[in-house]
């Protein structure tokens, strides 16, 4: 069709630019594993290269988890029931108004002593508390969103006899996803930053593998330099398609 | 279904409604004929455009009982007693009333032909390929059969309002109600819009509910005009009748401030 210029169909159009980049991405990191540059400070990055794997692990699970989390909360909050509604505002206040870095030690350290007694892997811990804190934020995003619909879309659907679950499907989330893909742009790079915090619970991440080596070799600057390069290096590319969706609202108003 | 042909497609009974303090509908009694044609005129505030809502069921009536097609709408049977309808219920019978509002709302996501064959698909569960003909069928009578692809914010807002009439008809309501589809147009475009419509009365089979200030059409199209004020029916009768000689005070000094310019 001639007018297509719908949001969604841009990103199918630009998919295989994206995968390409992440492939170009990956090669590298791969050829800097296999044939390390002997020169400092690049003689370090095979062991800090280790690391990454665990943090891009984190990162791709912690966001998957947080992403349905958000979307379900979120839908929750704007439920009509109020039980639904006074429930998930709990969770989303508690989760936010609280460190994640307490959240992750209670999970991680807390839920194996009883009466709970649910012990995890440092992964799995990770993961849960990550994609709870962030999902908590995507909630509102999600519900912001929703609440940003005008009414009349609400009305039109039911003059057409839709079920409030089709309306959600096809009416309300296509057009709220609109409003919802930058901020969880910005939020996926929050989660890729809060990886970091797993290296206290003994997940050998990038950072955990630097603080590793600054133990053994010293060279805490140019240690931590790497460190930080190789965390811009992973955000940017992001920040960069945050930008791109934010450019493209065209049938947003 | 319907016992003969003379029972009302649409009867309000006792129907009350206000928001807070304001009362807007006072215990109604109101009837549609099936395939009338019915016009609602009065003053800004008068109610008009509730009684087309809680007849959409975008408002819930604080009391009495609305009958669609013989059936209760708000309300459904329980032995002998009206209970407050399920959402099954509700959804069962307002599938044969159909809206155009003010304000368009169409769906901006989706092309011209998509917000045609959403709810066909969907919710009569057409097949896609029926649903996508009858569309193109729809949009062609409504004279936009050259922006099929077109998104909503690529049309003028008399297209815009065509689409959101196919949209409605191809659900096949029983009774279409129309809520001041022309106040949100530029004043050039009002009369395509109107022609449209126009031609949905001569067409004939399907009952016409419209609230409009466009009283020269009002006057054309309708079977009958209903003066409608303060939540009441003031006055009503065919529209020679009501805008040629009005017997009410009230009739009378609103078609004096509303036709003298």
């Amino acid at each position: 069709m001639p007018n297509e210029d719908h949001l969604l169909v841009k990103i199918r159009n630009y998919a295989f630019l994206v995968i390409g980049l992440l492939a170009i991405g990956i090669a590298i990191g791969v050829e800097l594993t296999v044939n390390p540059p002997e020169t400092a400070p690049f003689d370090l990055l095979p062991i800090l290269l280790r690391g990454l794997a665990v943090t891009i692990e984190l990162t791709l699970l912690g966001a998957a988890l947080a992403l349905v989390v958000a979307i379900v909360a979120g839908v929750a909050r704007s439920s009509g029931h109020i039980i639904v509604r006074t429930i998930t505002g709990f969770y989303v206040e508690v989760f936010r108004g609280t460190s994640i870095l307490v959240q992750l030690f209670w999970i991680f350290f807390v839920l194996p002593l009883p009466p709970f007694n649910l012990s995890l892997t440092p992964l799995q811990a990770g993961v849960l508390a990550l994609g709870l804190n962030v999902g908590a934020y995507g909630a509102e995003v999600v519900r912001g969103a929703i609440g940003a619909i005008p009414s009349g879309q609400i009305e039109a659907s039911i003059a057409l006899n839709m079920s409030p679950g089709l309306m959600m499907r096809r009416v309300i989330i296509p057009q709220a996803m609109v409003r919802i893909l930058p901020p969880f742009g910005n939020l996926l790079i929050e989660l890729l930053k809060a990886t970091s915090l797993v290296s206290l619970i003994t997940l050998s991440d990038v950072t955990f593998q630097g603080l590793a080596l600054r133990q053994s070799v010293g060279r805490t600057t140019e240690v931590f330099l790497l460190i930080l390069v190789i965390y811009f290096l992973l955000a940017y590319p992001l920040t960069l398609g945050v930008r791109w969706l934010e450019r493209q609202r065209q049938w947003a108003t | 279904m319907q016992a003969n042909s003379s029972a009302p497609i649409v009867r309000f009974e006792n129907v009350t409604k206000s928001f807070g303090e304001l009362t807007v509908l006072r215990q109604l009694d109101f009837d549609v004929a099936p395939a009338e044609k019915v016009t609602i005129v009065g003053p800004s505030g008068s109610g008009k455009t509730t009684i087309l809502r809680v007849l959409m069921t975008l408002e819930k009536p604080n009391d009495g009982v609305i009958w669609v097609n013989g059936e209760p709408l708000w309300h459904q049977k329980s032995g002998d007693k009206l209970v407050p309808a399920s959402e099954k219920h509700l959804r069962k019978v307002r599938g044969s009333i159909g809206m155009v509002f003010q304000h368009f709302n169409l769906f901006p996501h989706m092309t011209a032909l998509r917000n045609v064959t959403e709810a066909p698909i969907h919710v009569l569960k057409m097949p896609k390929g029926d649903a996508e003909q009858r569309a193109v069928e729809l949009l062609q009578k409504v004279g936009l059969s050259d922006k099929l692809g077109h998104y909503p914010s690529q049309l003028s807002g008399g297209q815009k309002q065509r689409v959101a009439i196919a949209r409605a008809l191809a659900m096949r309501p029983k009774v279409m109600l129309f809520d001041e589809v022309t106040s949100a147009l530029d004043p050039e475009l009002v009369g395509e819009v109107l022609n449209v419509i126009r031609e949905l009365a001569e067409e004939g089979e399907m009952a016409m509910l419209l609230v409009t200030h466009e009283m020269g059409f009002a006057r054309e199209v309708s079977d009958r005009v209903v003066f409608f004020d303060k939540g009441r029916v003031v006055e009503q009768g065919p529209p020679e009748q009501i805008f040629g000689s009005p017997q009410n005070e009230r009739t009378k000094a609103f078609f004096n401030a509303v036709l003298r310019h």
